[in-house]
């Protein structure tokens, strides 16, 4: 009688257990890759520069005369908190799938025993640690230096900011992979994510704060996914939200966030059919 | 010299008939530099719909500056990035002995090797843009105000193609660079911006080291008759000697490369 959910319960136990050693090995490889492209890696890093030309601008801006309800100091701790945020959450995988589509070399990944998204997924979180090389010097000069008064003091929203932070990462990593799976089916989807990423980059907060735009507009770009990747996790590090705002927020990042890797996942499902028809 | 405008004519056209089969992309092309630089308007019109000017630019002569941004970028995307961006594949392969040893320059031959004219919508929609900066202005410009503007522009091109001759050039030395160009291209996003509104160190960077302000401020200045001509003949003068050098480490790094056959 009490074999059988024994017996239950040790398997699912066994397969725990592998999927972590898969997770383990696999982040293990993702990071020595990393490791092995270093220099090639530092100057991705540096084409994140936008943040730092931003933060230029809007403080000499600010230096007239404060903007809206920011001073040049906010300005500061705004744009340094982005580029922390953007260092954590950025990915580049659909760049990655669109090649491996084009070239045939995914029939290699497809051979392995492991879901691809995994594969892609490991290598965007091991090379965190070498921009974090980056994003930690940052941080500790927002918190030790004059930009320490703008940030918030509510440990609430402080216990919100890693989760705002992660989901930023889950939705700009699955909706990557939403446009990356389309490759399977339309040969131009590249084209998909520069559209993308125009409007993220005016959309998410990356080039002002979205409290610039006229109220009207702000409200459908509340809506839309952007400031959830971006703006989201980096006002409740300011602590220009109120709780209530950063447990809505919270909700509608994940929806968006878990949305795109359903749909991601579907996506790939029927592309793949596709794939293996002319892959060979 | 005619030999090489009559191989340039050839490369041209052997270009267009390649982008002739990819018609499509004219159309995703046009429709994403629209994009692109309807992002880039969007913090000018936030900015500037709450200040009159910013350190000493009005709404119209940024947009001056956007639309030099623009039109260079067009040129950037169409005809230097493509050519030159194969130029690291061809190292790394070993590829380059074949243009080495055709009978004329080697670097004619790689910057002329591809132009997309696709990929160069922007240059249209940068012209669009001077046109409607005047028209914000309520005047046109002088004469002379659009001879120095577009020797500055063609200045500003000499620029760029040297800065890409350059990052080329490294290619010889490390192996895999192609993401520079990248870099590159992500710094001088900061050109769409008039060059006075950074300060201290940025400032000088931009004007020395990575000369953006002489790619678009300087043509915008020139354009509003606001630039003095010792100005622009320097800036001129200064890409010039910017082109002599790109050309001289290009020679230097040819002769140290050995083909990857041996």
């Amino acid at each position: 009688m009490t074999e059988a959910p024994l017996e239950a319960a040790r398997s699912t136990r066994r397969a725990g257990a592998r999927a972590a050693t898969v997770i383990a090995t696999l982040l293990r490889i993702s990071f020595a890759e990393a490791i092995a492209y270093r220099s090639e890696f530092v100057v991705w890093i540096l084409t994140t520069n936008t943040p730092l030309v931003m933060l230029a601008l809007w403080s000499s801006v600010a230096s007239e005369a404060p903007f809206g309800s920011f001073g040049q100091r906010a300005f500061v701790a705004y744009f340094l908190v982005t580029l922390i945020v953007r260092m954590l959450t950025g990915t580049w995988v659909v760049w990655h799938m669109n090649a491996e589509i084009k070239s045939g070399t995914l029939s290699q990944r497809l051979l392995r025993p492991v879901h691809p998204f995994l594969v892609y997924a490991s290598d965007n979180l091991a090379s965190i640690p070498l921009r974090g090389l980056v994003s930690i010097p940052v941080a500790v000069i927002v918190v030790s230096t004059v930009a320490r008064s703008e940030l918030t003091r509510d440990p609430v929203l402080w216990c919100v900011a890693p989760l705002a932070v992660t989901g930023a990462w889950v939705i700009s990593f699955s909706s990557m992979l939403v446009i990356g799976a389309l490759g399977l089916f339309w040969e131009s989807s590249i084209a998909l994510w520069d559209l993308w990423f125009s409007l993220y980059f005016v959309f998410s907060g990356y080039l002002f704060p979205l409290a610039f735009f006229p109220r009207p507009l702000a409200r459908w770009v509340a809506v839309s996914p952007f400031p959830y990747t971006l703006s989201f996790p980096v006002e409740a590090v300011l602590g220009r939200l109120s709780r209530a705002d950063a447990f809505t927020s919270l909700g509608v990042q994940w929806t968006y966030g878990l949305g795109f890797l359903a749909l991601a996942l579907w996506l790939w499902r029927r592309g793949l059919v596709r794939y293996s028809a002319y892959g060979g | 010299m005619p030999r090489y405008l009559r191989l340039l004519g050839v490369q041209l056209r052997m270009s267009l008939l390649l982008s002739m089969q990819y018609r499509l992309e004219f159309f995703l092309d046009a429709l994403m530099s629209a994009f692109w630089t309807a992002s880039a308007i969007v913090p000018l019109v936030v900015l500037f719909g709450a200040r009159r000017t910013v350190s000493g630019w009005t709404w119209p002569e940024a947009l001056l500056v956007v639309a030099a941004f623009t039109t260079l970028k067009g040129l950037l995307e169409g005809a230097i990035q493509p050519s030159l961006g194969d130029v690291v594949e061809h190292v790394r392969k070993g590829t380059l002995d074949f243009l080495l040893l055709k009978p004329v320059d080697a670097q004619f031959m790689v910057s002329t090797a591809r132009f997309e004219p696709w990929r160069a919508s922007n240059v249209w929609l940068g012209l669009g843009l001077f046109a409607w900066a005047f028209r914000a202005l309520g005047r046109g410009p002088t004469w002379a105000g659009v001879g120095l503007g577009a020797a500055l522009l063609l200045a500003g091109v000499a620029i760029l193609y040297s800065i890409a001759i350059l990052v080329v050039s490294l290619a010889f030395f490390v192996v895999k660079v192609d993401n520079l160009i990248y870099l590159f291209i992500s710094v001088y996003d900061a050109a769409r911006w008039p060059a006075s509104i950074f300060r201290g160190g940025l400032a000088f960077v931009f004007t020395f080291v990575i000369p953006l302000a002489v790619m678009t401020t300087f043509p915008a200045l020139a354009l509003l008759g606001r630039l003095s001509a010792v100005h622009g003949a320097l800036a001129v003068a200064g890409a010039a000697a910017f082109a002599v050098v790109a050309r001289v480490v290009w020679v230097r790094s040819v002769r140290h490369y050995t083909s990857a056959g041996g």
